[in-house]
C-alpha cells in the first residue's frame, strides 16, 4: 500500500506500524467518577465498518508523524491522510 | 577540545575510516562531522527560526537537508558541524538556542557513508524504496535499508547515507552487496 | 543423427551448437531454443508423467500456461523440480530430469495407478482413507504423497543468491507483444517513465509465433527493431525475463525477473532472480491469450498440443513434434496451424472440424461436421479416430494441433478480487470492471484478437493513461497488420464414451470427475473446483477452467457465465520460496547490532547470544573452564566480592526534554517523575491501558527540563513509539520533545563493593558517597576530560554505577575499565552473570514481564499512583486486576539444595493431583545462585505474599520432573538494600 504522507508524499506502508481505530486518540479522563466504564469501552469496543475506516498509522521508519489514514476496508482505498497531532487537536485534546 | 586519553574507534571498528571500492561505486565511512538534534519547543517557532538565521543555519522543510542541517521530523533537525572543532555539538549550540529548543547529542548515534559512482540508482534500486533516480541535490528522506531505519541525501553527484551506527557492519555489507550485484 | 524434427527459419541462432542432457541422454539445440523447443526437434515428445494416474505426458503449450512438461532442472543442490520445459531458455550444459516416474519415464511402476483409475475418481481420497481415523497421518497420507505428486526437492541448501529490488515508473506495460509494443511506443516518445515486462527471454510475444506481416516486415523483426528502439530511450526500462506476479495496492506490482536461469550458475556476485517490486501509477495489461483445449478420450497423450503451440514451435523455433500432423479446430485461428505448416513442407494429414461450412484450406484433406473421439499410442500418439458424417476412420499421425479457441490471459486482472466477465462475441471471458484500479487492459488480454486490434488497443490504451497522468502521447506510427474479425467460438468437447476426456492436465481432472461431481451435488463452481481439484495446481487452471466451466455449464444446462468464473491468485506463476526470502538467509537472516564493547570481548572469546537485533556477551570464559556454568559462576562471585563490570549499552535511552516533561512522564509512568529532584534517577514503571505492565527502567533528570529514560532491551522500539503516540495523540499541545539516544551512548555497568574505587581512578570528579549519593546522575567527565554521564543504579543489588561515553570512546572505555580494575580482580561479565544476580536481588525482567502480568503481580502495586491520570492507573483499578487471589511474586528455593529447579514449573500443592484446577502459578526465572549454593527462582503464586514459608511441589509434566519447593521472599541478597547505598 501507498500513504500519502501530508509532509513527505506517497510512501510505502512498508516504512509504517498500524494501530488501529483513530478513536484511541479520544482517551477519557482518567479522574473522572465513571473512568472505570468509560475506558473499558475506549480500550475494547471497536466498530469494525465494512467501508470507510479511521486507523492510526505511525510513520517509524520515517519521521516519526503518527497519522490517522482514512481507508476502505473493502477496497484499501486511502481517501485522506492528516497529522494525528492536528486532528487531535480539532478533536480538542490538548495537554 | 578537551585533551584526553581515550582513543576513538569508527563506526566499522577502525582507528580511521574506512574506503571500500566496488567496481565504479566509492563507499566512504565519515567521522569527521558532529551531530546535534534541535527540536523546536512549543510555540517557540520563531525564536528558533531567529537563532539559527543569527547562527547562519538554514534549517530545511520537511524531506530536505541544507548544509549544516537535515530534517528529521515535524519541528526537529539534525544539526552537523565539524567534528575536530565542534566534538562537544551540544555545549556549542545550547547556548545559541537557549530554552526555545531542545538540544540532543547524536554524534555517535550513526554511521555516515558517502556513496560515489557513475550509476548509483542501480545499487539504490536494490537497497530502498526511494525513487533515487527522482531526488535532487538538498533532498533527503528516512527509509529502510537492510531492515534499518537510514536517512538517504542527496548532494551533486553523490549521496549520503546516515544509518545507525551499531548496524554500521551489517549496513557496510548491504551496501557491498548491492554494489556488487548491480554494477 | 540429432534434430532430426529441426525444420527450416525460426529465430534460432543455429551458428552456434548447444548440448544439454535430458534423462542421462545427450542432445543438441541452439541458442533461442527453449528446452521443450530443443527436446521436440530431437524427437522427444515424452517428457514426464501425470500427477494422479502417471500417465505419459509431453508439451501441449509452448509458454508459461504450461500443465505438463515439468522436469527437474539443473543437479546437485541447484536442482529445480516442477520446471516448465517450456520456458526454460536452453543453455550448454543443460541437465534436466523427468519426474514423478519410477524406474524410468517410459517404464513407470506407478502407472499402475491408471489401470485403478476407476478408484481414483474425484473424491477418492475424501471416501477412501477416512477409516480408521489413526491410519490418515501415519499410514495413508505418506503412501499418498510418494505416488502422488510432482518433482522432490534436493534438500540441500540453495547456493545462489537472490535479490530483491524496487523499481519506479509512470506506466508498466505487462507483456511485450504487439499490444505491449504498440502501448510502449506509443509512451516512450511522450517522456513518461516507462517499465516493459515480459515474462519471455524475447520480446514480441505471438508477433515472433506467427507469419503474419506487419507492413513490409515479419512481426518478429518488426518486434525486434521496436525493442531496440526501445531499449535506446533513456526513460524506458526493458525488463524481459520478467513476470509481473502479482498486482498489489495502490499500483504497487510484483515482479520476478530471471536474472541468470539462462545461465549455468550465476556470475560471481550476481544473483539468480530479482523480486523487484514496482511503483507504478498506471498499468496496461497485455498479456495476450491462452489457447483452450478440447476435451475428448485420451486427449492427453504426448504429441497432443495445443494448434497455436505448434505452430509457434514451427516458426520460432524450427522444431515440430511430428511430421504427420493433423488438426482438430473448432475456429478459423486452428486452420492457419495447418497453413503455416503445410508452407514449411509439413504433412497436414487432415483438419477435423465440427463446424460445417465456412472456409476450406486449398490442398489440405478438410473433414468438416467431424470430430476426434478418441486416440492410440502408449507413449505418444501414434493415431487418432475421426468421426465425421462419413463414418469412422484411423489416421496414423505423430502429432495433433488442437485448437478450441482463445480465452484472454487476464489472470492479473482479478488480484484484487475483480470478476472476469463474459463476453459473448468471442464465446471467452474478458478482464472485469472493479478489478486493479489503474489497469487498464489491452490487445487480445481483452479479448481483441486481432493484430490490428492489439495495435490500436495498445496504443489507445497507452493514450489514454498518458492523459490521465498530464503527459502529451505521441502517435507512433504502427504498421499495417491483420486484422480478421474474431470468429466467435463455440465449445466442444467429447468424452462421451467409456474413456477418461481430460480437461485439467497437470492435476488430472477428466470430464467424468466433474459429472460426478455434478451428480453429487458439488455444483457451484467453488465447490466444482474443490471437489475435483480442477484449476487447482500450481498453473492455477490456465488452459482447463474454461473448459471445465463450460462442461458444468451443460450438465447444469446454464450458460457459462450463470455457472461462474474462478479468479486467479497472485502469483501468476510459481515462484522460489528464495526470490521472496531474498538476501535475508543465513547470517545475514537480519542485521546484527554490536555492543561498543564487541570488539573488546571477540578478542577475550567471549560467548555472544542475540538479544533483538544485539549480539550481546552471555559470558566470558576463562582458560581452564569447561562449563558455561564455571563461567558464569565466577563472574557472579567475583561481581558480589570485588566489581564487575557489563556492556548496558543495549538498553533503549530516550533523551525527553521539554517545559512538560516532568508531565509527560507523570503520565506514561504509573509512578511520579515531576516530583524527582534535579540530578536524581528513579525507577519508572510503565503500564498499557489495560493496566498490565508495559516495561520498566529508570529515568534520570538531568536538568529542569530534560531527562533520559531506559527502557529495557527488547522494548526500546516499542517504547519509543508508545511515547510518540502519547505525545503527538493524546497530549499534543504538551511542550515535549523526544529522540532516541540508545546508538550514542557507550554505556557500562560497575557494580561491586570496589565499583566506586575503580570508577574514581577515571573520574575526573569526587564520586563520593556524599558527592553522588545512591540514585544520583550527573554529567561528568573521564580520564581527562572526556565527557561522560554517570548514573548511580544497580540491577544487580550492589553498589553499583552506569558509566556512559559517546560511543566512539567506547572500545577505549571498556579497555579503561578492565585496566583500572585489575587491582581489584574486576571482572566482566555478561547477560548470564546479570541474569542471576537481577533474581537473586528480585528484580523482574523480561520473563515476568510478560505482557499478562499488573504491578500488584509483581510486587509493585504501591507503585501505581492512584491520585493521578496516567496511562494504564484507571484499568489497574479493575476487580480481577486487584483479586487477593491474583499472582504475586514470590521467591522459591527448593527444600533439598541439591535439587535443581526448572523454569516453567507449575505450583501444585502436596499431595494434590497435577492438574489445572490445583494449579497455583509457576516458577517464571530460574538460576543458580553461587551466592547462595543452591538453585533459586521467581515465581508468580497465588496469594504468594502471604504464603512464605509454604512448602509446596513445583511439578514439570514436559520434563517430567517433580521438586519440594519452599516460598520465599524473592529477595534472596541484601533485603534492606544496604548495599546499594554503600
Amino acid at each position: 500500500m501507498i500513504i500519502n504522507h501530508p509532509l513527505l508524499g506517497p510512501r510505502d506502508a512498508q516504512e509504517f506500524v498500524y494501530l488501529g481505530d483513530a478513536n484511541l486518540i479520544n482517551r477519557p479522563d482518567g479522574m473522572a467518577a465513571d473512568a472505570a466504564d468509560t475506558f473499558h469501552d475506549y480500550l475494547y469496543l471497536r466498530d469494525n465498518p465494512a467501508g470507510l475506516h479511521r486507523e492510526l498509522w505511525y510513520h517509524e521508519q520515517g519521521d516519526r508523524s503518527w497519522l490517522v489514514v482514512t481507508r476502505n476496508t473493502l477496497t484499501h482505498e486511502i481517501t485522506q491522510v492528516e497529522l494525528a497531532r492536528d486532528v487531535a487537536r480539532a478533536q480538542g485534546r490538548s495537554k | 577540545m578537551p585533551e584526553h586519553r581515550l582513543k576513538p574507534l569508527s563506526p566499522l571498528g577502525h582507528t580511521t575510516p574506512q574506503t571500500t571500492t566496488i567496481g565504479p561505486v566509492t563507499i566512504t565511512e565519515v567521522t569527521s562531522f558532529a551531530l546535534t538534534s534541535l527540536a523546536t519547543r512549543r510555540g517557540r517557532e520563531a525564536d528558533v527560526a531567529k537563532a539559527a538565521k543569527a547562527a547562519n543555519i538554514a534549517l530545511p522543510p520537511p524531506g530536505q537537508a541544507s548544509i549544516d542541517a537535515l530534517w528529521l521530523g515535524p519541528d526537529q533537525w539534525l544539526i552537523q558541524a565539524p567534528f575536530t572543532t565542534h566534538e562537544d555539538i551540544t555545549a556549542h549550540f545550547k547556548p545559541i538556542f537557549g530554552d526555545a529548543a531542545s538540544i540532543t547529542e547524536q554524534t555517535d548515534a550513526w554511521v555516515r557513508f558517502d556513496l560515489s559512482g557513475p550509476d548509483l540508482h542501480a545499487m539504490f534500486e536494490r537497497l530502498c524504496n526511494l525513487d533515487t533516480r527522482a531526488m535532487r541535490p538538498g533532498d533527503a528522506t528516512r527509509s529502510v535499508i537492510e531492515h534499518l531505519g537510514c536517512y538517504v541525501i542527496c548532494h551533486e553527484g553523490l549521496f549520503t547515507l546516515l544509518g545507525p551506527r551499531s548496524s554500521a557492519k551489517s549496513l557496510h555489507h548491504a551496501l557491498i552487496t548491492a554494489a556488487k550485484s548491480a554494477c | 543423427m540429432t534434430q532430426t524434427h529441426r525444420i527450416a527459419g525460426g529465430q534460432i541462432n543455429r551458428s552456434r551448437t548447444l548440448t544439454f542432457t535430458f534423462d542421462g541422454k545427450s542432445y543438441q539445440g541452439h541458442p533461442g531454443d527453449t528446452l521443450a523447443s530443443a527436446l521436440l526437434a530431437n524427437n522427444v515428445r515424452l517428457m514426464g508423467r501425470s500427477f494422479k494416474y502417471h500417465r505419459p505426458r509431453g508439451p501441449i503449450a509452448a509458454g508459461s500456461e504450461e500443465p505438463n512438461a515439468l522436469v527437474e532442472l539443473r543437479s546437485g543442490a541447484r536442482t529445480e523440480p516442477n520446471t516448465r520445459a517450456t520456458t526454460v531458455e536452453l543453455f550448454d550444459g543443460l541437465t534436466a530430469q523427468s519426474q514423478n516416474r519410477w524406474p524410468s519415464l517410459r517404464f513407470d511402476a506407478m502407472a499402475i495407478n491408471d489401470r485403478l483409475s476407476p478408484f481414483f475418481a474425484a473424491g477418492f481420497y475424501y471416501k477412501t482413507f477416512m477409516w480408521p481415523a489413526a491410519f490418515w497421518e501415519k499410514i495413508y497420507e505418506p503412501i499418498i504423497r510418494r505416488a502422488a505428486g510432482l518433482g522432490s526437492l534436493s534438500r540441500q541448501d540453495d547456493p545462489d543468491t537472490y535479490d530483491k529490488g524496487f523499481l519506479h515508473c509512470d506506466l508498466l506495460i505487462i507483456g511485450a507483444g504487439p499490444a505491449g509494443l504498440a502501448a510502449a511506443l506509443t509512451a516512450a516518445r511522450s517522456g513518461a517513465r516507462v517499465i516493459l515486462a515480459d515474462e519471455d527471454f524475447r520480446m514480441g510475444g505471438r508477433l515472433n509465433a506467427e507469419t503474419y506481416a506487419l507492413g513490409d516486415q515479419s512481426g518478429a523483426d518488426w518486434a525486434a527493431q521496436t525493442v531496440a528502439e526501445l531499449g535506446s530511450l533513456p526513460n524506458v526500462r526493458l525488463l524481459c525475463r520478467t513476470t509481473i506476479l502479482g498486482a498489489m495496492d495502490h499500483g504497487i506490482y510484483s515482479a520476478v525477473e530471471r536474472v541468470s536461469d539462462h545461465l549455468a550458475q550465476p556470475l560471481p556476485d550476481k544473483p539468480r532472480q530479482i523480486l523487484w517490486r514496482i511503483y507504478s501509477r498506471r498499468a496496461i495489461l497485455a498479456t495476450g491469450a491462452i489457447e483452450r483445449p478440447i476435451a475428448f478420450e485420451n486427449n492427453d497423450r504426448p504429441g497432443i498440443m495445443l494448434a497455436g503451440a505448434i505452430r509457434a514451435y514451427a516458426n520460432r523455433w524450427a522444431a515440430t513434434p511430428g511430421q504427420r500432423i493433423a488438426i482438430f479446430t473448432n475456429n478459423d485461428d486452428g486452420l492457419r496451424t495447418a497453413t503455416d505448416l503445410a508452407a514449411l513442407g509439413i504433412d497436414i494429414v487432415a483438419v477435423i472440424d465440427p463446424r460445417t461450412g465456412g472456409q476450406l484450406l486449398p490442398g489440405i484433406r478438410h473433414l468438416q461436421g467431424a470430430e476426434v473421439i478418441d486416440t492410440k499410442g502408449r507413449l505418444g500418439l501414434a493415431a487418432i479416430t475421426v468421426q465425421s458424417p462419413k463414418g469412422v476412420e484411423t489416421l496414423n499421425i505423430t502429432a495433433l494441433g488442437v485448437s478450441g479457441g482463445w480465452n484472454p490471459n487476464l489472470a492479473l486482472s482479478s488480484h484484487h478480487r475483480g470478476r472476469p466477465v463474459w463476453n459473448d462475441s468471442i464465446a471467452a471471458f474478458t478482464p472485469g470492471a472493479n478489478g486493479v484500479p489503474n489497469l487498464a487492459f489491452a490487445g487480445a488480454a481483452n479479448g481483441h484478437f486481432s493484430t490490428h486490434a492489439a495495435l490500436t488497443t495498445g496504443a489507445a490504451a497507452a493514450r489514454e493513461a498518458l492523459t490521465a497522468l498530464g503527459f502529451t502521447p505521441t502517435a507512433p506510427a504502427l504498421p499495417p497488420a491483420q486484422d480478421a474479425p474474431p470468429v466467435r467460438t463455440p465449445f466442444g468437447y467429447g468424452g462421451h464414451g467409456k474413456g477418461r476426456a481430460w480437461i485439467d492436465l497437470q492435476n488430472d481432472v477428466t470430464v467424468k470427475d466433474i459429472k460426478l461431481s455434478h451428480q453429487e451435488g458439488f455444483r457451484a463452481v467453488e465447490h466444482l473446483k474443490r471437489y475435483t481439484t480442477l484449476g487447482m495446481a500450481t498453473d492455477q487452471g490456465k488452459t482447463s477452467n474454461v473448459l471445465g466451466l463450460a462442461v458444468m455449464a451443460e450438465l447444469t444446462g446454464q450458460t457459462i457465465p450463470e455457472t461462474g468464473t474462478t479468479i486467479y491468485r497472485p502469483p501468476t506463476t510459481p515462484v522460489a520460496i528464495a526470490a521472496l526470502a531474498g538476501r535475508s538467509t543465513g547470517p545475514d537472516f537480519r542485521p546484527t547490532r554490536l555492543t561498543p564493547s564487541h570488539q573488546w570481548a571477540t578478542e577475550q572469546g567471549a560467548v555472544f547470544v542475540e538479544v533483538g537485533m544485539w549480539l550481546r556477551t552471555q559470558w566470558l570464559p576463562r582458560a581452564g573452564e569447561t562449563t558455561w556454568r564455571q563461567s558464569v559462576d565466577r563472574e557472579v562471585l567475583q561481581t558480589r566480592r570485588s566489581v564487575g563490570i557489563c556492556d548496558v549499552t543495549t538498553l533503549g535511552k530516550i533523551d525527553i526534554q521539554g517545559t512538560d516533561a516532568g508531565a509527560f512522564l507523570d503520565r506514561v509512568y504509573a509512578n511520579t517523575f515531576s516530583t524527582l529532584a534535579v540530578g536524581k534517577v528513579r525507577y519508572g514503571l510503565m503500564l498499557r491501558e489495560d493496566g498490565m505492565v508495559f516495561d520498566d527502567g529508570t529515568t534520570a533528570r538531568m536538568g529542569p527540563h530534560e531527562y533520559v529514560m531506559t527502557t529495557t532491551t527488547a522494548n526500546a522500539v516499542t517504547v519509543f513509539r508508545h511515547l510518540e503516540y502519547c505525545r503527538q495523540c493524546l497530549w499534543p499541545d504538551l511542550d515535549v520533545q523526544l529522540i532516541s539516544t540508545t546508538e550514542a551512548w557507550a554505556q557500562y555497568s560497575v557494580a561491586g563493593p570496589n565499583a566506586r574505587k575503580l570508577l574514581q581512578k577515571i573520574t575526573d570528579q569526587d564520586i563520593s558517597n556524599d558527592a553522588f549519593p545512591y540514585m544520583a546522575c550527573g554529567e561528568i567527565t573521564v580520564c581527562g576530560g572526556l565527557r561522560a554521564r554517570l548514573f548511580r543504579i544497580s540491577f544487580s543489588g550492589e553498589l553499583a554505577y552506569e558509566i556512559a561515553v559517546p560511543t566512539r570512546y567506547g572500545d577505549a572505555m571498556i579497555r579503561e575499565l578492565v585496566a583500572a580494575g585489575a587491582e581489584f580482580d574486576a571482572v566482566v561479565y555478561g547477560t548470564e552473570a546479570l541474569g542471576v544476580m537481577r533474581v537473586e536481588k528480585g528484580h523482574v525482567a523480561g520473563n515476568e514481564l510478560n505482557g499478562q502480568s499488573s504491578a500488584l503481580n509483581m510486587g509493585l502495586g504501591k507503585m501505581v499512583a492512584a491520585k493521578k491520570d496516567a496511562i494504564g492507573v484507571p484499568l489497574s483499578a479493575r476487580e480481577g486486576m486487584v483479586a487477593p487471589n491474583g499472582y504475586r511474586l514470590v521467591g522459591v528455593r527448593p527444600v533439598d539444595p541439591a535439587h535443581p529447579l526448572t523454569a516453567g514449573s507449575h505450583f501444585i500443592a502436596t499431595g494434590a493431583e497435577p492438574i489445572a484446577a490445583n494449579d497455583g502459578g509457576w516458577l517464571t526465572s530460574v538460576v543458580y545462585s553461587p551466592h547462595l549454593g543452591h538453585a533459586i527462582a521467581l515465581g508468580y503464586l497465588r496469594n504468594g505474599t502471604e504464603r512464605l514459608g509454604e512448602r509446596l511441589r513445583a511439578v514439570n509434566l514436559l520434563g517430567g520432573t517433580e521438586t519440594e519447593i519452599e516460598i520465599v521472599s524473592p529477595h534472596f541478597i541484601d533485603p534492606e538494600g544496604e548495599r546499594l547505598r554503600a
